[in-house]
């Protein structure tokens, strides 16, 4: 169990984390959602005790990380990628992580074999590539056996069977009741490993809730409709109460499941229809619009288009 | 967590990196082919020398003449058994694993203090003998008044250069911006201060100019230092001190 209490990081002006109050719960796959730059890095640093806090407080099992007695035992960390000396072998690397907290020498040989790095556990570790590198900090997380876990952006750097893998992990450690806090930028990768959510932007808490929750509550349905007889399908929905939202692109979008009843209405006043398809908006979509007021690093968008949600995503542009 | 483990854990990550061997070796090389080169000129030069420096002559001092440049490879050692943890990132898996950072600055400076020890003793009492071997009929005795303190002082001057380093790595954290501060400080600028006689005063109460004189067997002719070996040893430790104490109150206040 992880608990934020008002954690708070000022960098002089500049808040990084914001007043953060949450829990991480064990048994379940806890997934920390939030934009690049949004203070997730900053926020584990916190948990660890590598960063101070500007105010509020962090704790472990109800300690202070300082206070853990072999705190790899109690809570293994990935952090960001090469945390560690290039010219060490990995096997050195984590022998000396091992003997710094107890741990024994055939720990060390079991957690390589985990990862698949026995191979070139004697080589330096600065030949490895990326996901060879994530792998060994992996390791590092799993070495002391602890009941709390936590993975800053796992993936990065993974290839497609690395992905695989590591998701598996993720889910198997918390079925074995760990606490298992993962960081991600990406809404999919969440919505396919994690059970919780945290989501943060500009370091503030934006939602903290269960995926499901989250999934029901942020995932819109519409129709979308093409029809060379634009004006008079308006006319026709408007006349039965469904409120058509030009999208652009001569493509009209209307919320809600009702695909059925505009397919009729348009037979029977004889309007052909190009396309009239059921729509569900992906999570992509439902994290960006709620985070879209915090984002920091706005990209261009090539192609305006009107949001039906709203154009806010783009305001700050 | 105990401190053991710590140490444990410390000595694995300085015997596992490369910089560790060729640093040392590189310090013991230097010192002792310098002190045998200059040892031997030292001898051949003798005849020619003014009455005032044959007084002078100190055969054990002579043979230490390679630690102005051994030296350096022993300040690049303390600085990178500390700065290596900050150039690579290593420093936020080390807190991780050690949150008690003061235990973590101890443990580490222990561990390579102790490895510095060893090699300095061995590498002064080497040098020494092979320096006295070249000076032939000019030698000192090992039994001499002053020799032996002299020999072993070596080692702890050797010693005391790099946990100086260590110290100011801690409080810098770059390797390189600790080499480019210590290197052309302690090669040139400590000499020039400590021979201009407007900044001799200054210059004779540095680390290394104040820890040096625990080297010296003969007094020159005319010295007029106001402190003798031991305390000069004991300003140096005070630098030392200074440092470490930096080291360790920026590395409990900073971030990782």
């Amino acid at each position: 169990m992880i608990e934020l209490e008002g954690l708070t990081k000022r960098y002089g002006e500049k808040v990084a984390v914001n007043n953060l109050t949450f829990a991480v719960r064990p048994g379940i796959v806890t997934g920390f959602l939030g934009p690049n730059g949004a203070g997730k890095s900053t926020t584990m640093r916190m948990i660890l005790g590598l960063d101070h806090p500007s105010a509020g407080d962090v704790r472990i099992d109800g300690k202070h990380y300082d206070q853990l007695k072999d705190p790899l035992t109690y809570i293994g960390a990935l952090l960001e990628a090469k945390a560690w000396h290039g010219g060490r072998s990995a096997y050195n690397h984590l022998l000396c992580l091992a003997q710094s907290n107890g741990i024994s020498t055939s720990r060390v040989r079991e957690v390589l074999e985990t990862v698949g790095l026995t191979a070139v556990a004697r080589k330096k570790t600065k030949g490895f590539s990326m996901g060879m590198g994530q792998r060994l900090g992996i390791a590092g997380a799993l070495l002391g056996d602890p009941r709390i876990l936590m993975f800053d952006e796992p993936v990065n750097g993974l290839d497609p069977e690395g992905i695989h893998w590591i998701r598996n992990l993720m889910k198997s450690l918390a079925a074995q009741g760990r606490t298992v806090f993962v960081s991600s930028h990406l809404m999919s990768e969440m919505a396919l490993t994690a059970e919780h959510l945290v989501v943060i932007g500009q370091g503030r808490l934006l939602a903290d809730t269960s995926m499901a929750d989250f999934i029901e509550r942020n995932s819109r349905s519409y129709v979308r409709i093409r029809t060379p007889q634009r004006e008079r399908l308006l006319d026709v929905l408007h006349e039965a109460g469904v409120t058509a939202v030009d999208s652009g692109g001569g493509v009209l979008e209307v919320e809600g499941g009702k695909s059925e009843r505009i397919g009729e209405l348009a037979a029977q006043n004889q309007i052909v229809l190009h396309e009239l398809s059921p729509q569900q908006a992906s999570l992509e979509e439902a994290f960006m619009q709620l985070t879209a007021e915090s984002v920091e690093y706005h990209a261009h968008s090539d192609t305006p288009r009107e949001q039906p949600w709203g154009d806010s995503w783009n305001k700050g542009a | 967590m105990a401190t053991t483990q710590v140490i444990r854990s410390e000595w694995t990550k300085i015997r596992s990196v490369a910089s560790t061997v060729w640093t040392l070796s590189l310090a013991v090389v230097v010192t002792i082919g310098l002190g045998i080169l200059i040892s031997a000129l030292s001898k051949n030069e003798f005849d020619n020398m003014s009455r005032d420096d044959q007084l002078s002559f100190d055969p054990t001092f002579i043979s230490f003449a390679g630690m102005s440049l051994g030296q350096l490879a022993m300040i690049v050692f303390g600085v990178l058994v500390v700065s290596n943890e900050y150039s690579t990132g290593m420093i936020r898996t080390s807190l991780a694993a050690v949150p008690q950072r003061g235990k973590f600055l101890v443990s580490k400076i222990a561990v390579a203090t102790g490895l510095c020890l060893a090699v300095g003793l061995v590498t002064s009492f080497v040098t020494f003998f092979v320096g006295q071997a070249m000076l032939g009929d000019l030698k000192a005795s090992i039994g001499d008044p002053g020799v032996l303190r002299a020999v072993i002082g070596g080692g702890l001057y050797m010693t005391l250069i790099a946990m100086f380093s260590m110290g100011v790595a801690a409080m810098l954290r770059s390797p390189m911006l600790s080499l480019g501060i210590l290197m052309p400080f302690f090669f040139l600028i400590s000499n020039i201060l400590g021979n201009v006689s407007a900044t001799e005063r200054i210059g004779q109460y540095l680390p290394d100019q104040a820890g040096s004189r625990i080297m010296q067997v003969v007094t020159p002719v005319d010295d007029d230092t106001p402190y003798g070996p031991w305390g000069g040893l004991a300003i140096m430790v005070l630098w030392v001190v200074a440092a470490l104490v930096g080291g360790y109150v920026l590395l409990k206040r900073r971030d990782a």
